[in-house]
This record gives structure tokens, sequence and C-alpha cells, in this order.
């Protein structure tokens, strides 16, 4: 369909001679026969300006009831309780029934609610006379807009109960204000999800000052309700290393145990509070497990680091990997055993040195077209 | 279990009396001793350091101290060795044997770089001093492997010689035992071609340097030479007592890279080897065999084996049998301290962290009292 067709009116309707009563009502309808050029490229359906994929609310609705019947009709087959069968349930049966060995799981099957799978749409804001519903629909962003006209309220509002306290003669500065706990705001692409909208950087820079605003307000605790939606808590970073436990072997020797791991390699450590420095690996002495310096200098650090060469035996397992790994990984569970044995400010030291954070560099995967993960193949001119 | 030992009953000997040099040692710190030789040899001085005199090292050890150990002697101008328990021990039943009975063998064995080969030239050096006939192998795996030059043997058609060790191994003999050479005859008659032959009689000496002079013949030249001493040892009429020392003598009855148009030569096959293999028998009297095995120098062997079982195999376990092990371990605290403060004394530690507490704990982690890593981490420090 390349070249242009050429469509005349006429002869279309010489070809159809049979449906006559059809030929008829166009003939009524058509008045006037003009030849039609029309190229194949304005056939072509332009994609990008239609925007997402607008699902009305009775497909959702539709789809709502799919996905209830089709839960039933899984947890038949599994077997399970058709009446308490949760989304892990769900998760796991998929899992069973279609088995993927995709990396992206993303790309994997999977069922879900359809709330979580269609994108939140915004019904239709205007009635059946075309008048919209909202009064800031010709805003163009109404759900910012109203948003902002309600906090604006709300600082209104405080400001007469402080005015009003005052009156009292109870106003004092520094009272109630709201204490959020380790929360943050919410980002711009979150925000936008709440309000179904799109938002410029300057309108959520405008929100997020006037609740800033609101909070220095004294006696902002009144609308503490109110602030908390726009709030997300951060999860209780917690500064405590998690130390392993101290136990007490047959003998009365304190002893911890602690794991590491580094690239490929596992690590296990005993560490027993005898005083003989006494240290075996995998059942070998460690002078000829690792017959190289640099690896054996990785197991001293730890113990070097906090002074306490002599004191301790170490009984470590450590498997996979290679040479260098091993030494991380076994490094790593020392300074985690080693945590139970020492004081909070020893342990915060050994963080800062670094002895604790497990290294995160992987093996890099090759690419297809490349030599390696970062070399490529040697460039030829011609 | 590991070691079928026999033990013989240690006789006291009776004093005879050799003529004994004594040695003034240097006398520094607490450490170091300053004591006449004999009494050198005494538990009192476990872990203190022995010098060495220079023309001792000269004569007796051409090429049988370890490398570095020879790179430390030209270091600190001066030749120290610690007075250890396991050479203690055999020196200390070297002075109480028998001599009438048939020799003991004495096998120092123990985990890579513990000092077997240190120990071994402690106690050789020891009978060097009372008196006795040094016959030092520095290493057996010399002999089995990296070989230049191979020629069938003319003894004995079937075995292949090795001129350029044989010749090295007897100039250096006749450098130890130049005293010997002109006091000990030959009891038998030895013809080395149609036209050169070495009468009854004759001087070592003389058979000595034929073997230097006739490279060709020198392997059987040595062959004489140990069935010589073997069969005058313990005679009522010698004056000498035969120590035979043997480092890596593993070697002997392991594998051998030497290849012959392809085809791998069995140690067996080399004339050395076999006379070697024939003075390692307890068949003569009036002396001691002393052995160090080796895994470093081995050829086919796991790195993680160092006990004499695995080391030797069975035929070299059957050969050896019965023998004295003497387990040569890492230093012990006491001896490390003494290391440590002989670095120090020879400013060999340079490194200010070295000199503290913590930096000497540290040593003992990195080297886990090994004497050759903590040499090898002392020499960079």
């Amino acid at each position: 369909m390349a070249a242009s067709c050429v469509r005349t009116v006429g002869s279309f309707l010489g070809k159809c001679t049979k449906c006559s009563s059809s030929i008829n009502t166009v003939a009524t309808q058509v008045l006037l026969s003009r030849q039609v050029c029309v190229s194949s490229a304005l056939c072509r359906k332009n994609l990008a300006a239609a925007g997402p994929e607008k699902f009305t609310l009775e497909y959702i609705q539709k789809q709502v009831e799919e996905y209830e019947i089709g839960k039933r009709h899984l947890a038949n087959m599994m077997g399970e309780d058709s009446e308490n069968f949760t989304q892990e349930d769900i998760d796991k049966s998929i899992a069973y029934l279609f088995p993927s060995s995709l990396f992206e799981k993303r790309a994997r099957p999977l069922m879900k609610h359809p709330d979580e799978i269609f994108p939140k749409q915004r019904a239709v804001q205007w009635g059946a006379d075309g008048r919209p519903f909202h009064f800031l629909f010709y805003t163009g962003k109404q759900s910012y807009y109203s948003l902002m006209h309600d906090l604006y309220g709300k600082i209104l509002k405080i400001e007469k109960h402080q005015d009003r306290l005052r009156a009292k003669g109870l106003f004092s500065q520094d009272a109630q204000l709201i204490s959020l706990g380790p929360s943050r705001w919410l980002t711009k692409e979150e925000l936008e999800l709440l309000l179904v909208e799109t938002i410029s950087t300057h309108d959520y820079d405008r929100f997020i000052k006037l609740m800033e605003r609101m909070l220095a307000m004294p006696y902002s605790s009144t609308e503490e309700e109110f602030v908390q939606r726009y709030r997300r808590q951060l999860e209780a970073q917690s500064m405590k290393q998690m130390m392993p436990p101290l136990e007490k072997d047959e003998n009365g020797v304190a002893f911890s145990t602690a794991e590491g791991r580094r690239k490929t390699s596992d690590s296990s450590v005993i560490l027993r509070d005898c005083g003989s420095g006494h240290i075996t690996i995998n059942g070998q002495d460690y002078l000829q497990y690792f017959p190289v310096l640099q690896d054996r200098e990785q197991l001293m650090f730890p113990l070097q680091f906090m002074g306490v060469l002599g004191r301790f035996n170490l009984e470590c397992t450590v498997s996979g990997g290679g040479r260098s790994s091993q030494a991380g990984a076994l490094r790593l569970a020392i300074s985690r055993a080693l945590l139970s044995f020492l004081s909070e400010g020893d342990g915060e030291a050994m963080r800062q040195a670094g002895l604790l954070t497990p290294d995160p560099r992987v093996r890099e995967r090759k690419k297809p077209g490349q030599e390696g993960a970062r070399r490529k193949f040697t460039w030829k001119k011609r | 279990s590991q070691n079928r030992v026999k033990l013989f009953p240690l006789a006291h000997v009776d004093t005879t009396h050799f003529y004994v040099q004594v040695m003034l040692h240097k006398c520094n710190l607490m450490i170091l001793t300053c004591i006449s030789f004999q009494a050198c040899h005494s538990e009192k001085h476990l872990g203190q350091y022995y010098t060495l005199p220079s023309a001792h090292i000269r004569t007796l050890f051409p090429s049988g101290l370890p490398w570095r150990y020879q790179q430390q002697v030209k270091t600190f101008n001066e030749a120290c060795i610690m007075v250890r328990q396991p050479s203690l021990e055999v020196i200390s039943y070297l002075k109480k044997t028998d001599y009438s009975k048939p020799a003991l063998r004495y096998l120092f064995y123990g985990q890579k770089g513990t000092g077997k080969t240190i120990s071994l030239c402690h106690t050789v050096h020891f009978c060097y001093t009372q008196g006795w006939l040094v016959l030092h192998i520095p290493d057996a795996h010399q002999w089995v492997k990296n070989c230049k030059e191979l020629l069938p043997s003319s003894y004995n058609a079937s075995r292949f010689d090795q001129p350029l060790q044989a010749t090295t191994w007897l100039r250096n003999f006749r450098l130890t035992n130049e005293r010997f050479l002109s006091k000990i005859k030959t009891k038998h008659r030895y013809m080395w071609t149609k036209r050169e032959f070495t009468e009854e009689g004759s001087l070592l000496g003389e058979l000595v340097d034929q073997g230097i002079s006739r490279v060709k013949s020198s392997s059987d030249v040595v062959g004489a030479v140990m069935k010589e001493l073997r069969l005058q040892s313990g005679q009522p009429g010698s004056d000498f007592r035969l120590a035979v020392a043997v480092d890596g003598v593993n070697g002997l009855w392991g594998r051998s890279t030497i290849k012959k148009e392809d085809k791998s030569v069995d140690p067996e096959e080399l004339t050395l080897i076999y006379n070697l293999r024939k003075l390692m028998r307890n068949d003569w009297t009036g002396g001691a065999i002393i052995a160090t095995l080796s895994q470093t120098g081995s050829l086919y062997t796991p790195k993680s084996a160092y006990l004499p079982q695995e080391l030797l195999g069975e035929r070299g376990f059957d050969s050896m049998d019965p023998f004295i092990p003497v387990s040569v371990p890492n230093y012990s605290e006491k001896e490390f301290e003494s290391c440590y403060l002989y670095y120090m004394d020879r400013h060999w530690l340079q490194h200010p962290q070295s000199r503290t507490e913590e930096g000497k704990k540290e040593l003992v982690f990195l080297s886990n009292r090994n004497p050759s890593m903590l040499d090898r981490i002392c020499g960079f420090l």
C-alpha cells in the first residue's frame, strides 16, 4: 500500500452493483463524488499522540471479576482453601505452574489484582451536561490546586486557633509542634501517583515549601493526620549492628559464631576467648592454607585493629571463590564475630574502618558483542 | 601409627678422646652465649644462638646450607645457629651411642620451613668438631632432576652416570675431609678402564683425585668411596667415625624427571642413587646416618605431605625402617623471642613498628612462628 491510492467514489459505487440497498443509502448520503487522495502515512494511527491506553471503568471492573474467579480456580487447582488464598500464595502457585528462568523478574508471568496492574486513571470529570464536577477543573491541574487550596485553608485555621489562644492568653511559642518521626516527604513521582496527574518540579517545590511553613507554625499538631498522609516512614535505620550472641561452651569458654561473604566465597568463623591465638582453616593450619602474606594480613586486620591479637582462637571454614575472596570473606566474618566481645565504641570504630561492610563488588557479566565485560573486540579500521 | 620404629638400647659410650677445637663464641646480650663448644650442646642453652666459625663454614658447607641462610651469613658476616630441641636430641643420642652396633638412622621431619636443614647442619657441625668423617649430600633431589649430562655407566650397562654431579660432590668431599684423605687406604682394587686402575692400599685422596680428573668415571669413584668408607668404618683398625648426612632423603625413593630418549629414568638406574641407597642401609657400624625429609625439592609429591610415610613412600619407608624420627616444629615462644632479639641485635628490623610489642604480636601472627616465614617477613622490615 505504498503508492497512493486514488479512490473514486463513483468507481466504488460502480463495483458494488449487487448490494443495491446499501448503494442507495450511500448514494443519498454522498451528494458529491470527489477524488479523495489518501496517503498511507495518514492511514497509520499516530500512536504517540493517543497517550497511555485508556481503560473504561466497566473494563476494569470486568478485569477485577475475572481476577477473583481466577483466584478461586487457582486455589482449587492447588488444592488450597479458596477463601483464604492470599496474594503470596498466588505468587507461589504461579511460580510453580509457570516456571521461568528469565533474569528480569518483571518479565516473568504474574497474576495480581487489576488495581496494581492498570495505572490509575481519572474518571470522567464532567457530567452529562458537559459541566465539570470540580470547581478548579479549568486550572488544568485540579487535584494539585485543590490540594494547595486545602493546605492554605489549614494554615488559616491554625492561625485562627493561635489568635483565639492569644486572646485567651494561653499562647506559648514552642508548644505542640508536629513530631514526625523518621519519615520523609513524598517524592514528586509518588505525589503524581497520588494526585493522578502530572505536576512540574516548580509546583512540587511550592507544595513542599508550604508544608514546611505549616509545620514551622506552633499548634500545627492539630493537622498531624493531614500531614502524615503526605509523608513516608523511613525504614528504621538501626544504628546498632547486628552482633552475634555470645555463647559459652562446656569448658566455660566464651565463643561467638559469625558468617561472611565476598564475591562467591562463604565463610563461617567461631571465635573462642582462649588466649592462645591458634588459627585453623578447614582443619588446616592457616600458614599452609594461605601461603601468601597478603591473605594472612587480611585475616590479621580486624584483630590487630582492636589490639586483641593473641587473645582469640579461630576455627574457620571457608568454601568457594578464590584465594583473595576467601580471605575477604573470612575477614568480614572475624569482624562480625568480634563485635560481641567488644564495646559499642569499638564496634563503631570497626564500622568506620570499613571492616563490617560487605564488599558489594561482584564479577560483571560478559556482554555479547564484546570480548569481556568492558573489553571490546579489536577495532579494525577496514 | 605413622612411625614403625624399633628403638635400639642406647648404651653409654666410653669416653674416647677426639681432639676438640675449643671455639670462642661471641658474647652478645643475654641471649647469645659465650661458652666453650662442648657445653654449648646442652639443654641449658636451648633457644640461644651459637656462632659457627667461618673457616668451618668454608670447609664443611661449600653448598650444604640453605640459600637464604647463606645470604644471611653474608649480610651479617657471621653464621649463627639457634640451639633447638631436635638437633640437641640427636646430638645427645650421638654422644651416647655404642658404635660397635649397626649405624642408627635419624630422620628430621616437619612442615615446610621449620628448620630441618639447619638442624641437620648443626648436627653435622657437631660431628665435624668431634672429628668424624662427614659424608654430606646437600640435596639428594639435585641428583634426580635437571641432569644435563647422562652417560651410560661403564660399570653396569643398565645404569646411568651423572658425571657433573659426581665431580662436584667429590670436590666438596675433598674439601671437607682433607685430613682423612691421606690416612685412609683402600682395601680393594678398582679398575676404571683397560689401562687405569687403582691399586689396593692406595690412599683415599688418590681415589678422589682420580674421580675429579677423570670425569667419565666419577660416578663410579663416588660409589667406590662410599663402599670403602662403609666397609672400613667400625673396623678395629680404623680411627674415624662416619657420619652420613643426606638432605632430602625422600628423593632417593621417589621419581625422577630425568629423561633418556623420551623414557623417564627410574632413580634406581642412576649410579649415584644406587650407591647412596646401599650406604643408607644399616649394615655397617661405627657411625650414624642423619637425614632430612624435604617436600620442597621433591618430585610428584603433594604440597601438604610432610610425614615420613607420605614422603618416603612404601619402598623408602621399608628401606629406612627402623629409624628414629625427630620432629622439627615451629619456634616455641622462647625460641621466637630469641630469634626476634637476634634480629634486633643485628639491626635487621628497621621498621619502627617492629620494635614495639604490637609489632611483635603481628610478626607472631603473620609467620605463625615458622622460622622461614619469619625470616622472609623480617627481610623487608
